[in-house]
């Protein structure tokens, strides 16, 4: 309970004692590079390979005549819009850019580069946190878009050159009742996955003592703390939205 | 001038800092020294406001630093300098741009006046061409005299200064003990300096608070350290055959 009224202290102080507008502006395009641009590879590989073995695992399962072909691209269409794109990739991300800003922010911490900037009369958190966060919540939804629309990509070409499924039949489940709406469903879904992945990682490595050790530990645990955290925003989001 | 009073903070059962009071003079080096885990460096964090006192107070020329409005407290922290004992430089900025990092983030100046301002003070620290280095390409010694040109970027009024010689080879330790005592001669600031080296202590000790165990045990100039009276200020000094070897032929 006690971390977590620190958390939400750690929240409140990034809106106190601010710098300019200008300053935030810049550092959130350098974080914005560091962040999205720099994850793009990971996620698009991901993603890709995630839909190909959708495709193939949905297709071994649904060997029936009963059945038509595209309800396959159907089933990874919906797989992919409301689970894989958003909370996979979001667990994924967590890996990559959650440990990097703990490990970043615990090293500044240890080095006493975070003092610096408090000596120098600049609020660290605000300076150094608030940038990460903005830039996530702006980066996250569009590595979802990006990462569904490859997964369905990866589906096409995994079913189309391995003969499951014929070309038309896959674009005809992809559009088969689609409703849009699960759509808005993953992008609320983004937003809130990389609030929690940005603030947790941050507030781990912000708040980081001792040496090398310790900045590991809290990149494990920023990881661990914020798989936990999208999980349970999961279906809690599952549960208030659908 | 800084002037503290009563001083003391507790780390859960530990007391470290046990009421300690004194001034800091403008224009001097002022020296806080000790043994190591006197309570040093946590008084010198206590008097720029990065660890809050259990009790006592700060006074910034006669402004209390630790019951100010948050206004005048940042007011108060953008006349600080500080060099720190890992020199703290930007990892992620080169030698450039960490020395103007307080001109970027404090000030409206424009780019060629930063950067006009920068180059003077890397070239009072003697680094002249070394802008467009990465800390990590440069040497222990270099990063402080880049930490020193960063704490004296924004025209500060105050030095602190925590270690500065940890790390260094007695040779460069001499020659930023002298850089910081040119520094707060040259510029009328007021410096405070954590220390343990008694070159620095020798060399520029304008003006010394000793520690131990989390008290004030002395207070004076390097002048009048040999004849202090204090038995645990004198093994302090005396701690090195050379030294003790120097005492007897005095």
């Amino acid at each position: 309970m006690k971390s977590f009224g620190k958390y939400f202290i750690f929240l409140g102080s990034l809106f106190t004692n601010r710098e300019t507008f200008k300053t935030y502006v810049r550092l959130t395009f350098d974080e914005c590079i560091l962040i999205g641009i720099d994850s793009i590879f990971l996620v698009s590989l991901v993603s890709l390979f995630i839909g190909a073995v959708t495709t193939v695992q949905t297709a071994y399962n649904l060997i029936s005549p009963l059945i038509p072909n595209f309800v396959i691209s159907q089933v990874v269409r919906e797989m992919t819009v409301l689970e894989l794109a958003p909370t996979i990739m979001a667990i994924v991300f967590s890996g990559k850019v959650g440990s990097s800003i703990a490990g970043g922010l615990g090293t500044m911490r240890i080095t006493e580069q975070i003092d610096a900037l408090e000596v120098m009369g600049i609020n660290s958190s605000s300076y150094l946190v608030l940038p990460k966060i903005i830039a996530t919540i702006f980066m996250y939804p569009l590595l979802v878009i990006c990462a569904g629309v490859l997964s369905l990509y990866g589906g096409y070409l995994a079913g189309t050159l391995a003969n499951i499924i014929s070309p038309t039949d896959y674009i005809y489940g992809i559009r088969y009742e689609f409703n849009p709406y699960t759509i808005q469903f993953a992008l609320i879904k983004s937003f809130v996955f990389a609030f929690l992945i940005s603030s947790i990682s941050s507030y781990k490595g912000f708040y980081t003592r001792g040496g090398a050790l310790e900045v590991g530990i809290a990149s494990t645990k920023a990881v661990t703390n914020s798989v936990i955290a999208v999980l349970l925003a999961d279906y809690l989001l599952a549960q208030l939205l659908l | 001038m800084i002037e503290i009073r009563n001083i003391k903070k507790s780390f859960k059962d530990k007391e470290i800092l046990k009421g300690i009071s004194g001034t800091f003079e403008q224009g001097k080096s002022n020296l806080i020294i000790g043994a190591s885990g006197t309570g040093k460096s946590v008084l010198l964090k206590t008097i720029v406001g990065l660890i809050l006192p259990d009790e006592g107070e700060v006074y910034y020329n006669d402004r209390d630093f630790l019951k100010a409005n948050r206004d005048v407290k940042t007011e108060i922290r953008r006349e600080i300098g500080m060099l720190f004992q890992s020199s703290a430089l930007f990892d992620s900025k080169n030698v450039e741009q960490n020395v103007m990092f307080p001109l970027d983030v404090l000030t409206k100046m424009s780019f060629p006046e930063k950067l006009e301002r920068v180059n003077f003070c890397l070239k009072r620290v003697g680094l002249e061409n070394a802008n467009k280095k990465m800390p990590s390409e440069i040497s222990g010694g270099m990063q402080k005299r880049v930490g020193i040109a960063r704490a004296i970027v924004n025209n500060s009024k105050y030095l602190f200064c925590d270690e500065p010689n940890s790390g260094l080879d007695p040779q460069t330790s001499i020659l930023i003990d002298e850089l910081i005592a040119e520094i707060t001669d040259e510029y009328d600031i007021t410096t405070v300096v954590v220390t343990h080296d008694m070159n620095s202590v020798i060399g520029i000790g304008e003006k010394i608070i000793y520690l131990c165990n989390g008290r004030k045990l002395w207070e004076g100039a390097n002048d009048d350290i040999a004849d202090s009276g204090v038995k645990e200020l004198d093994e302090f000094v005396f701690a090195n055959k050379v030294m003790r070897k120097l005492k007897r032929q005095i």
